[in-house]
């Protein structure tokens, strides 16, 4: 794949990824409520269970049709739907709200959630 | 629906130039730093975290997302920014028997989100006494 044709398709995935993000934090808001972060929560923990299980299904099967779609899929549209600046920006917010403990909540349950949705994204590709 | 549509609009061209910016920096510093360490992934994350805290400082929290925060925070840095890679780029790491690395990967991508948020915000000009800090 030439470059700019793998750069014009991180682009399309990453625009679908982060227009489907803004939608499922919408969601979340109006059926959660604003007090915890869950949108950004859900987003990063889908997005890393479908990038392990990518990643996973593309290293097993190299020359599949999937393969095509490597650059639109995994750093277009996982890398735009989950997002990090978000994730710091909200537990800033939170301690800015005064509530330092939501905050720590918010980092000790995120970074298991995600790097344990990868890992099982993987072995649900591997184990079928 | 005019208005959420434009939202939608706003957000989804921002996360479209903002994956490029993160894959032309990936890219870039793959080539230059090599692939042992991800680089890339960690250096759009706390660039994206201290544009997002500037960013923050300089358009504050409106009740309403404006046009402008839709497209640059939810949009570009939103798109910019990524934990699928971090986490996919973590695991490969520890399963590679690269746990220290793993290790590195994990704390300095928290470290410098945390501190590089906090440093845009405050470089921004906001007002520490305005907060409710």
């Amino acid at each position: 794949m030439s470059a700019w044709k793998a750069y014009l398709a991180v682009g399309v995935g990453s625009g679908v990824g982060s227009a489907l993000r803004y939608g499922v934090s919408l969601l979340s808001q109006a059926a959660l409520g604003g007090y915890f972060p869950w949108g950004t929560l859900i987003v990063n923990v889908l997005g890393s269970c479908l990038i392990g299980w990518l990643a996973a299904t593309l290293s097993r099967s190299p020359h599949s049709q999937l393969a095509r779609f490597q650059p639109l899929l995994v750093a277009g549209f996982c890398g735009g739907f989950t997002t990090f600046s978000l994730f710091s920006l909200e537990t800033l917010h939170l301690v800015q709200l005064d509530r330092p403990g939501i905050a720590l909540v918010y980092i000790v349950v995120s970074l298991p959630l995600w790097l344990g949705a990868a890992v099982m994204g993987e072995r649900m590709a591997l184990f079928r | 629906m005019g208005h959420g549509l434009t939202s939608v609009l706003l957000v989804a061209l921002g996360g479209a130039l903002g994956g490029m910016g993160r894959f032309a920096v990936s890219n870039l510093l793959a080539r230059y730093l090599g692939k042992a360490f991800p680089w890339g992934t960690l250096a759009v994350n706390a660039s994206g975290a201290f544009l997002a805290g500037w960013l923050l400082g300089s358009l504050g929290i409106a009740s309403a997302p404006s046009s402008v925060w839709l497209f640059t925070v939810g949009g570009v840095l939103g798109g910019y920014t990524t934990v699928s890679s971090f986490s996919l780029q973590t695991i490969e790491l520890w399963q590679g028997g690269q746990q220290l690395r793993a290790g590195i990967n994990v704390g300095t991508t928290l470290l410098l989100g945390l501190v590089m948020v906090t440093l845009g915000w405050l470089l921004s000009g906001a007002s520490l006494s305005g907060a409710t800090l």
